[in-house]
């Protein structure tokens, strides 16, 4: 059983949860403090993190840039609308692929969950068909990987 | 990348409301263009272009029955989506499996370092 959950609700948003067997102190600083997140926030096997760069206040933006060994890359650009620590971020955020993608309007809320804490991210698309767009074409980091192992397991019958 | 454009004309059929009634609907079995028609207050030509979106992403098929044209799901087609959720739900796993880690071995102070 996976920790994570993804699903829509309504026609233009997606949430995802994670818990973490961490306070939300923790788990706030791993998604504000760069030099931890160019360590995690990396997405399928392969892929690195060379640029971070955060300015963590509200009207801060940031840049997050990856890449393979196979010379393929790809970037992030957002700006910060509100952070409280350690309980709620609000940021925009476009992929360029190379092509900017219309902006995601993203709601981190972290919430205490036991000793641990509950991660909730409402992500907010402009219309359906954006969010139709990123679904498919695969909204987090470097989802070529996973297009090449998802071609090789469309035959087989069964793979969660 | 015959897949992907799939996912993306399946994924744009899914984001009409109409079109998602129309799968709902097939899912309990097949149903001609008249049948389809009856719950919505919507002609019969405008039913059969959600199902041409339906048919062309692959998620709907026709039969052929005397001169009846029932429609259905195509399971392949359905089970794709599907998987693809479940693969962008491992990305985004795996992420978060490595800040796990990081959690668990940096022991991070409360009050934070150099930001806020």
């Amino acid at each position: 059983m996976s920790k994570l959950t993804l699903k829509t609700e309504g026609d233009t948003h997606i949430i995802v949860t994670r818990h973490f067997a961490a306070p939300p102190e923790a788990v706030y600083r791993a998604h504000t403090d760069p030099t931890i997140v160019q360590k995690w926030l990396l997405g399928p096997e392969g892929w690195t993190m060379p640029v971070c760069r955060m300015e963590t206040k509200p009207g801060g933006s940031f840049r997050y840039e990856w890449a393979n060994a196979k010379g393929q890359g790809f970037y992030i650009t957002g700006e910060y609308l509100e952070l409280h620590p350690h309980s709620r971020i609000v940021h925009v955020e476009r992929m360029f692929l190379p092509d900017p993608t219309p902006d995601n309007h993203v709601e981190t809320r972290f919430d205490a969950d036991g000793s641990g804490t509950l991660m909730t991210m409402r992500m907010t698309l402009p219309d359906t068909k954006t969010r139709a767009m990123m679904l498919a074409s695969g909204m987090e980091h470097g989802m070529e990987a996973s297009y090449v192992r998802l071609e090789g397991m469309i035959p087989v019958a069964q793979i969660a | 990348m015959q897949l992907h454009q799939n996912l993306d004309a399946a994924f744009s059929a899914l984001a009409d409301p109409t079109r998602r009634a129309i799968l709902t609907r097939l899912a309990r079995g097949e149903a001609t263009v008249t049948e389809l028609a009856q719950p919505f207050e919507m002609t019969q030509p405008a039913i059969s272009q959600h199902l041409k979106v339906l048919e062309d992403a692959g998620l709907v098929a026709v039969r052929v029955d005397g001169v009846r044209r029932p429609r259905r799901l195509v399971k392949p087609g359905i089970e794709a989506i599907d998987k693809w959720l479940d693969l962008l739900r491992k990305g985004l796993e795996k992420s978060y499996d490595r800040l796990d880690l990081l959690l668990a071995e940096m022991n991070i102070p409360p009050k934070g370092g150099k930001n806020p």
